[in-house]
């Protein structure tokens, strides 16, 4: 087997459309993994892959084989990871399956948010770090300005970035060379009691759960009884191999080596991306660092909007968990919405995946509650319950403090519109820290934010306030205590439990206004004045009014007329039918779909 | 009982269940206005001389029946024909059907084409009562409305028609047209009493699909505001009143004893017989109409065919729930009966009771809010029968 001198393990780390997967071509490409010839086909097979697998899926790993100019022949796993920040976990643990990381970027878009937030983790994780500016073929490439951006993110001087351009090939052998020579070789102890790491996972259809792994100490066997640390469980390795990128089984992995593991498991939850594999029979004593369990930091409501979609809702639920261990949820009942589910994501974008996947795989029609955060509250005997939903909320008299989950978010934007952002961020309870200049049109801006002001509409805005220029990322911090209250929807003196919201008190009658105004215009006028009122406990805030409607009548009805004026009135009433009823005041289904869209003038 | 104005005991509008009628359809038209979506057509005269020929055929091929109580010649425009085709067909009705004594002879009317001459014809036709679509008396609401009259036109017509000897004279108004203003409508209604009509319809503008006006209306035109509108209803509801015009029907005034019996005989959900293009009738417990297009309608008759295209048996259960539907336009409501137990017993019902959109007044169900009509008429629509509940055959016609 390889000696682990001889092993570079690296991912790439890249903003979305900077090439990440253009340059992963072009490295399979002249390594021979792929011949020329099957490139297209292969590029393509590739991409409908991800799409079948969907979003926990990274994209590929893969072996490659480097022959150096003294024709030393090395072993190169890629290790690729998820862009977005809903999944920092996930890059996290593939961060840890490496020794170094390319950090990509764009020539002419520069450095954004999201791919500094991970090379800041491919730092902290003590990887080497290689700057390469791709696309400098394009005629608005800047790299010169790149060049300084990203030396002042991460040091180092312009020269040690690469510049390439994955597309014509341009550099790409070059910085395959720098792969070899500045990505240290792994380090573990081949004798040592086998420490594997889990760093992805995904549901095969014919064969369970596969497992990638790297495996840091000792030996992976095909035919091994393991044991899984965090978890506890032990399975047999039922096939061990390398990804070339076709899957091929080998009977062992050596230390320092990536490749694949199947045990048979069928549950993609039993394990965890993160937990450590050890031999059964003689384990290591202590896991390898960083393991976690996946934490929700966004919840919402789903609601099927035809009650007899529940089960169907529930059986895509549990479908999409089968290759994403990170979803999370719970029956949740609702007086307007009816049965449902309170579902906990990874983030934002990691919501809107699932719901679209849920509305557009599994054709399902559903209703999403406002997102909300997981709030802690104090008891009065001490103890501190997690509140997902508002409706779960005690009454002020039953309840101590609240308290509420910060982020640290990371703000990259053209220093013109540092003001802007600025007055949003305190608009929206930030707090400023660090602020620096990436270059002299560039900035970097340090906040601590409340979460629930983010998943509301700050991205929306930040982007409107910022032409779309700004990038965000932000990563969890800690609970701040804060001055919030539960704002109840009344309609017609009935609370609407799906309008209501947590939020702070100095926002409360912003928001109250705000929804019973939007819901002035979506209720459609009854057979009498619907008062729709914002309260917080017993005390209005707001009030607007659907005056009743006047006059719903058809004016001829003769012998002529009656059972044209039937079918009429009978298809009136089918669509009727569609609205819930909340008291007796009729909601249509677009009105809660409309009222909780966060997107335009919350 | 009183039932806004007190004109009609329930038992008087309750009996002309009992009552047959018949309904005969004259299509022609000197134009056809942007708002209408009946059966009608224009510039096709030289086919009137065919067309009767067909309904006579028609009314030859129907099975004979009881002696009719109240006949209406409808359109279209039926004055736009010679007088001497409607009178070949009431005479054919008569001896087909015989005509009871006293039956009401209605014919609709447009201004436009009506004098003296024309009057004393369909007096010697038979006919003893005519409904002006006089429409409006504001010039400009005329012009929207696409009408080739003027104010004076409906007043001359009026004064024909009653010294031809009409006694029984009514009138239609259309309101909410976007060009009418609060003061043009009572102007409008203060006009029209003052011709004093023994009956009045006023009718809210409506926008149907299909029409020019709903064309105009989605290409960006103006259209009725439902509010203005109820803002007129209650207007004309007070003016008319106050002339002594009782409300007997959502859209529907007269002087006491002119209320339109053919049309009282369909509320009730009497029985008539239909003749014509378009036409619709109610007999032996089956709602049918005949094909809407002229050229297919003649066609068909004259192969020797009823020219019949659908048909709704209203029976059991759905002949209840048809009897509500019919009878809640009336001021004066329905009597008891197993669909009223359903509807206050429903969910629905309650919220209508709730919001004063009906009520029970001396062991009727009235609808007490008639802009809200549609309300209580869906409900009624969506009722099912009560446990237990057969559609027997001696349950039929309830």
């Amino acid at each position: 087997m390889t000696n682990q001198a001889r092993i570079r393990n690296f991912s790439i780390i890249a903003h979305i459309d900077h090439g990440k997967s253009t340059l992963a071509d072009r490295l399979l490409e002249m390594t021979g993994a792929v011949d020329a010839r099957d490139m297209r086909e292969q590029v393509l097979d590739t991409m409908d892959l991800e799409r079948e697998r969907g979003i926990t899926i990274k994209a590929q790993t893969v072996r490659l084989t480097h022959r150096d100019e003294g024709g030393e022949e090395y072993v190169l796993n890629l290790i690729d990871t998820p862009g977005h920040v809903d999944f920092s976990y996930e890059v996290s643990r593939s961060l840890a399956a490496c020794e170094g990381a390319l950090l990509l970027v764009d020539a002419a878009q520069g450095v954004q948010a999201q791919t500094l937030a991970n090379a800041y983790l491919a730092v902290e994780a003590g990887l080497e770090v290689i700057p390469v500016i791709n696309k400098i073929d394009l005629i608005a490439a800047d790299p010169d300005r790149v060049a300084t951006e990203i030396t002042n993110v991460i040091g180092g001087s312009a020269e040690d970035v690469a510049r390439i351009s994955a597309k014509t090939g341009e550099g790409v052998e070059g910085l395959l060379q720098r792969v070899v020579g500045l990505i240290p070789p792994p380090s573990g102890d081949p004798e040592a009691p086998l420490r594997a790491l889990v760093f992805d996972s995904y549901y095969d259809a014919y064969r369970g759960v596969v497992c990638y792994v790297r495996v840091v100490d000792g030996r992976l066997r095909s035919g091994f009884k393991l044991k899984f640390m965090a978890t506890g469980e032990t399975h047999d390795a039922a096939e061990v191999g390398v990804l070339t990128p076709a899957a091929k089984p080998v009977n062992v992995l050596e230390a320092g080596a990536v490749g694949y593991l199947i045990t048979g498991v069928k549950e993609i939850d039993r394990i965890k991306v993160g937990d450590t594999l050890t031999d059964a029979g003689s384990p290591a004593l202590e896991a390898l660092a960083g393991y976690a369990e996946p934490k929700p930091m966004v919840f919402s409501g789903l609601f099927p909007t035809d009650g007899d979609d529940f089960e169907r809702l529930r059986e895509a639920l549990e479908k999409l968990r089968l290759n994403d261990g990170s979803l999370m949820w719970e029956p949740e009942t609702s007086r307007a919405l009816g049965f449902g589910f309170r579902v906990g994501f990874l983030g934002l974008l990691h919501m809107e995946i699932v719901r679209e996947r849920l509305e557009r795989e599994y054709d399902l029609d559903l209703v999403a509650t406002a997102p909300s955060v997981a709030y802690r509250v104090t008891m009065p005997d001490g103890t501190i319950r997690e509140i997902k939903s508002p409706q779960d909320l005690p009454d002020p008299g039953s309840r101590g403090d609240i308290s509420e989950p910060y982020v640290r978010a990371m703000i990259l934007t053209p220093s013109d519109y540092v003001g802007p952002i600025m007055e949003l961020v305190t608009a929206k309870r930030g707090e400023m820290g660090n602020m620096s200049y990436l270059s002299p049109e560039r900035v970097e801006l340090d906040y601590r934010i409340p979460l629930s002001e983010i998943v509301f509409d700050f991205f929306d805005l930040l982007k409107s306030r910022t032409k779309g220029y700004a990038s965000l990322d932000y990563e969890a911090d800690e609970y701040r205590t804060a001055d919030l209250v539960k704002v109840d929807i009344l309609l017609n003196g009935q609370p609407v439990d799906a309008f209501s919201a947590i939020v702070h008190r100095d926002k409360a009658t912003d928001y109250g206004t705000k929804m019973t105004g939007r819901l002035r215009g979506l209720i459609p006028r009854q057979m009498f004045d619907v008062p729709i009122q914002a309260a917080i406990g017993g005390r209005i805030i707001s009030r607007e009014t659907v005056k009743a409607k006047r006059k719903d009548v058809i004016a001829k009805c003769y012998g002529g007329d009656v059972t044209r004026k039937k079918k009429l009135l009978t298809k009136q009433k089918e669509g009727k039918k569609r609205m819930k009823m909340v008291g007796s005041v009729e909601v249509p289904q677009e009105a809660f779909v409309a009222a909780l869209r966060v997107d335009d003038d919350m | 009982m009183t039932c806004d104005g007190g004109l009609l005991s329930p038992a008087d509008v309750d009996l002309h269940a009992e009552a047959v009628a018949a309904y005969v359809h004259i299509p022609f038209c000197s134009a056809v206005c942007p708002y209408c979506d009946f059966a009608v057509v224009a510039g096709a005269d030289e086919q009137i001389g065919r067309y009767i020929d067909g309904v006579l055929a028609e009314i030859e091929m129907s099975p004979r029946w009881r002696q009719l109580d109240s006949v209406y010649f409808g359109g279209g425009t039926p004055s736009h024909v010679d007088p001497a085709h409607l009178r070949r067909i009431l005479d054919t009705l008569a001896s087909h059907h015989g005509l009871a004594d006293g039956s009401e002879i209605s014919v609709e009317a447009n201004p436009e084409d009506f004098g003296p001459d024309r009057a004393s014809e369909l007096i010697a036709a038979g006919f003893n009562r005519v409904s002006f679509g006089a429409q409006s008396f504001d010039g400009a609401v005329l012009a929207r409305l696409g009408r080739r009259h003027r104010a004076r036109d409906i007043e001359a017509s009026l004064a024909s028609a009653r010294t031809a000897g009409f006694e029984n004279v009514s009138m239609d108004l259309i309101f909410g047209t976007p060009v009418e203003s609060d003061e043009s409508w009572v102007a409008t209604l203060r006009k029209a009493v003052a011709l004093e009509p023994d009956h009045v319809s006023c009718y809210a503008l409506t926008v149907e699909p299909g029409t020019p006006l709903h064309r105009e209306v989605k290409a960006g035109a103006a259209a009725p505001d439902p509010d203005t509108q109820a803002d007129r209803y209650e207007t004309a509801e007070q003016v008319l009143g106050e002339a002594g015009l009782g409300r007997y029907e959502v859209s529907n005034w007269s002087r006491p004893g002119h209320e339109s019996r053919y049309n009282l005989t369909v509320w009730a959900q009497g029985e008539y017989e239909a003749y014509g293009n378009g036409a619709h009738r109610f007999v032996d417990g089956v709602r049918s109409h005949n094909v809407r297009r002229l050229d297919a309608y003649l066609g068909r008759i004259e192969r020797g065919e009823r020219p019949i295209s659908g048909s709704e048996p209203v029976r059991g259960w759905d002949g209840e729930v048809d009897r509500l539907f019919v009878g809640l336009r009336r001021s004066a409501g329905v009597g008891p009966g197993p669909g009223v137990d359903a509807l206050l017993g429903s969910r629905g019902g309650d919220l209508l009771r709730h919001a004063g959109v009906i009520d029970v007044r001396e062991g009727r169900l009235v609808v007490t809010r008639p802009l809200l009509t549609d309300e209580v008429h869906r409900q009624v629509l969506d009722l099912r029968p009560p446990q237990g509940w057969v559609d027997a055959p001696e349950r039929d016609n309830l």
